[in-house]
């Protein structure tokens, strides 16, 4: 038996968890291709300041972002214990610096929430919605929002 | 294999027999034509025309048929190749040209185009002539069943070894015969070795001979042996009754056994094909002319680009294994250093190897070029002759397909623009015929194609004229001829003082040279009044790999293309002098260049004031004749991989790509041409900058 697509049924949906700016956030884990370690970066001229600068992956040039920075915290320090998140949207290839991931959180997708209405700035522009946990919530990274087609020219 | 990918195998081929053509007609108007070549042209003719009957191509195959009608007048001697006749079978080689472009692309003939080269071929044919010929050509697009008149042809077929080698199979050729008409086949095998020690595994010994019957012509006949006819020996006679038997007895109970004698083909494939390296194949083709054509591979380009990515890693691998190396401190006299010498080499003959693959020889787009100057100078009313020059010289297929439509744009400016009217020519003593030459050659990890004209040369006064009136520059600004001649390049520029029907259509010399650089190549003018214009085109010799030069800037490793570095130079404080308030001027043989900080202008750090501890690269630009780098260290020179940024990232400026080291770690490459315009892209103020450098300089 196959069943129906229902686009109101409830899906089972894993995400990642991590920290940036000291808030919790997650990624949908489908988007993720790999999490290292940090590595020192080649730096970029004229770059934006979220731009960290650019890694070898396996002979690939893959430009690294600074989450918080980007999100409009305070800009990570990059350490050993720092964590690059790889991920993969829209055919473009992107490392995302945070300051850790915590787990993997699967959950059904009817306990997502839209994101209340607030004061608009960088952060809150990249929230796809939010999922309650327990005593806290998580904001849903929205990676298209957050990365526009072209970096260079975004600055 | 689908209905589509035979007609995309159809215009393939033609491009092969259109540029066999146009070689042909060429070598004609040259007067080194013999026999042979106008053998040639008519076979081309002939095969395309031949083949686009099978795809019902009807415009093409009535073209190509009063066309091949003439060249056989010609080949039969009874046309004279004067230069008239020349010029209009040239002009039909256009033709056909466009014709096989418009049936490719499914559109209807331009009449307006054909018919007149139509008539001026029929013109060199009696009425008679074209008559007499249409009359065969009907009867091949109509078909042999109801016509009364009917003749036995005897075919002598016997495959060579490159027949079998590319795959034909005799059995075929001989249905095909059976599908025209009752056939009797025999075979001969009179050329069999005697001892069977000397049988070659895969050369052709058998003959067959096949009498078809019922026949009105030849023409279906040799049809069928039409893609094969290089590969084989082909006799077909008009057959009378009585000889019928005379070759029969030849049929041969020799060396071989007589189960191999009856199969139709020998079978290839299951021979053990290590089994001989110096076969001698010269007695199969003796009494063919020596050009055949030469033997390709068609590949998909994405298989060709994969191996090319993976020797890019290869090469990348061979850097970090020699740093590995030199880390390890090994004492000079170990062994493993010359294996490592041993491996780069070998390392970067693969990779030469594989860029070999992608690489095409100039010749096609010169022949392209040699129709567009004939069309210029049609529309213009003056004489040129281009010679191209080089023509075997191998670029980048990238490079190739680019380069058609700057070099188009250029030959005609240069027809239109450079070469004078032959009236004009001949008042100031040069001939008539102007000459434009376009050649193409490799110096040292460069292309180099030039385009040179013996025409009036650039008109300095006019371009400046223009240039003051469209505001790229101010009415007061005192430029050098160099200054003035780059001009050209400004985007919004063009000196046609009408639009004519040749340039002047909205595309200026700024198209020309972005998409030279964007092969990653500079272009330059020089020109002397009265004597001429030359530009000159320098690309890299491949795209995926350069030699560069590892450098430090500012703390980061980076690396500048050597392609434009003239000289590294360590300054003295004598060679130094200071300019305005931040600039310095380098002083080098009596000339002063400007000095610019790399690591400043890529942001890395502020500017410094001391240059004597630092290394200057002397680079030359397109748009400033020549500036000085300054970095702040030389490490090595050696050959990188080029990773664009353009998808992960988008672009930088002054910053053409990437590269990997042997560490691992990512190294910029600079773009000297970029980094070297100044901040602004105004020309304006480029210029005036420059002269005021200049100016103070003196």
């Amino acid at each position: 038996m196959q069943q129906h697509e229902d686009p109101k049924a409830a899906k089972q949906i894993e995400f990642v968890t991590l920290v940036a700016g000291g808030q919790s956030f997650c990624i949908e884990i489908t988007q993720i291709r790999e999490i290292r370690r940090w590595t020192p970066v080649t730096l970029l001229p004229h770059s934006p300041p979220y731009v960290l600068g650019v890694i070898n992956l396996r002979g690939a040039v893959i430009p690294i972002l600074d989450l918080a920075a980007k999100l409009g915290f305070q800009a990570i320090e990059p350490t050993e214990r720092h964590v690059i998140i790889i991920i993969s949207v829209e055919e473009r290839i992107v490392g995302l610096l945070v300051e850790s991931v915590s787990e993997i959180l699967g959950i059904s997708s009817d306990m997502v929430r839209e994101t209340p209405r607030t004061e608009e700035d960088e952060s809150t522009r990249a929230i796809d919605g939010i999922i309650p946990t327990g005593d806290d919530m998580i904001k849903i990274l929205s990676l298209e929002a957050l990365l526009p087609a072209k970096l260079a020219t975004a600055a | 294999m689908t209905d589509s990918a035979i007609l995309d195998a159809f215009f393939e081929e033609c491009e092969d027999l259109l540029v066999a053509l146009s070689d042909g007609l060429e070598d004609m108007r040259e007067g080194k034509a013999d026999s042979e070549t106008v053998n040639a042209v008519f076979r081309s003719v002939h095969s395309i025309k031949g083949a686009a009957g099978a795809f019902s191509l009807e415009d093409l195959v009535s073209f190509a048929h009063i066309f091949e009608t003439v060249l056989d007048e010609v080949r039969a001697g009874k046309l004279s190749t004067d230069d008239a006749l020349l010029r209009v079978l040239q002009r039909a080689g256009d033709i056909l040209a466009d014709l096989v472009d418009a049936a490719r692309d499914g559109l209807p003939a331009d009449a307006e185009q054909v018919d007149p080269v139509v008539k001026e071929l029929q013109s060199f044919l009696g009425e008679d002539g074209l008559v007499e010929e249409e009359f065969v050509f009907e009867a091949l697009t109509l078909g042999f069943d109801d016509t009364p008149i009917t003749a036995t042809y005897q075919v002598q077929f016997r495959p060579g070894r490159e027949f079998y080698a590319t795959g034909n199979d005799p059995a075929l050729m001989i249905a095909a015969l059976q599908d025209l008409g009752p056939c009797t086949v025999r075979i001969l095998g009179g050329d069999l070795p005697q001892d069977f020690a000397d049988f070659q595994w895969d050369e052709g010994y058998l003959t067959w001979q096949i009498d078809v019957m019922d026949q009105q012509s030849d023409l279906a006949i040799r049809e069928v042996f039409q893609f094969v006819d290089d590969l084989c020996d082909l006799n077909i006679t008009e057959q009378f009754d009585d000889e019928t038997d005379a070759l029969a007895q030849e049929i041969a109970p020799l060396g071989v056994p007589a189960s191999n004698t009856e199969q139709p083909a020998p079978d290839v494939t299951q021979v053990p094909v290590a089994a001989s390296a110096d076969v001698d194949d010269t007695p199969v083709k003796a009494d063919k002319p020596a050009k055949r054509p030469a033997s390709t591979l068609r590949v998909d380009p994405e298989r060709v680009d994969r191996l090319i990515n993976a020797v890019g890693e290869l090469i990348i691998n061979q850097s970090v294994i020699s740093q590995r190396i030199d880390e390890a401190g090994l004492p000079n006299s170990a062994e493993l250093h010359g294996d490592l010498d041993d491996y780069k080499l070998l390392a970067r003959e693969i990779q030469e190897g594989v860029m070999a693959i992608r690489a095409q020889p100039v010749k096609p787009l010169f022949q392209r070029m040699l129709r567009i100057a004939r069309e210029a100078a049609d529309a213009t009313g003056k004489e040129v002759n281009l010679v191209t020059e080089g023509d075997a010289t191998e670029v980048d297929k990238i490079v190739v397909e680019r380069l058609a439509d700057p070099l188009t744009h250029m030959i005609r400016n240069a027809i239109d623009h450079g070469i004078e009217k032959p009236q004009d020519r001949i008042s100031t003593g040069k001939p008539a015929t102007g000459t434009l030459r376009l050649t193409a050659s490799q110096r040292s990890g460069s292309i180099v194609i030039e385009i040179i004209d013996d025409g009036a040369g650039l008109n300095r006064k006019r371009i400046k004229e223009i240039a003051i009136n469209k505001g790229l520059i101010s009415a007061d600004m005192q430029l050098t001829e160099q200054e003035i001649d780059h001009l050209l390049f400004a985007p919004g520029f063009s000196t046609a003082a009408e639009v004519t029907n040749l340039s002047g259509r909205g595309v200026g010399m700024d198209v020309v040279k972005t998409a030279i650089t964007a092969l990653g190549g500079r272009i330059a003018i020089s020109s002397i009044t009265g004597q001429g214009t030359t530009f000159s085109i320098t690309l890299p010799l491949t795209l995926a790999v350069m030699d560069g030069m590892i450098i430090n800037v500012g703390g980061q490793t980076m690396v500048v293309p050597i392609s434009s570095i003239l000289e590294t130079i360590r300054p003295t404080k004598a060679d130094l002098s200071r300019i305005g308030l931040h600039s310095q001027l380098l002083r080098i043989r009596g000339d002063y260049v400007p000095i610019i900080d790399l690591a400043e202008r890529l942001g890395v750090r502020p500017s410094s004031e001391t240059m004597t501890d630092r290394v200057l690269l002397l680079i030359q630009t397109e748009s400033v004749t020549q500036c000085a780098l300054a970095v702040d260290d030389i490490f090595d020179q050696r050959q990188v991989v080029v990773k664009s940024m353009q998808g992960s990232y988008g672009e930088i400026a002054g910053i053409s790509g990437a590269t990997i080291l042997g560490d691992g770690k990512i190294a910029l490459i600079i773009d000297p041409d970029a980094i070297a315009a100044a901040p602004t892209t105004e020309l304006k103020l480029q210029i005036q900058a420059q002269r005021e450098v200049a100016h103070a300089a003196t």
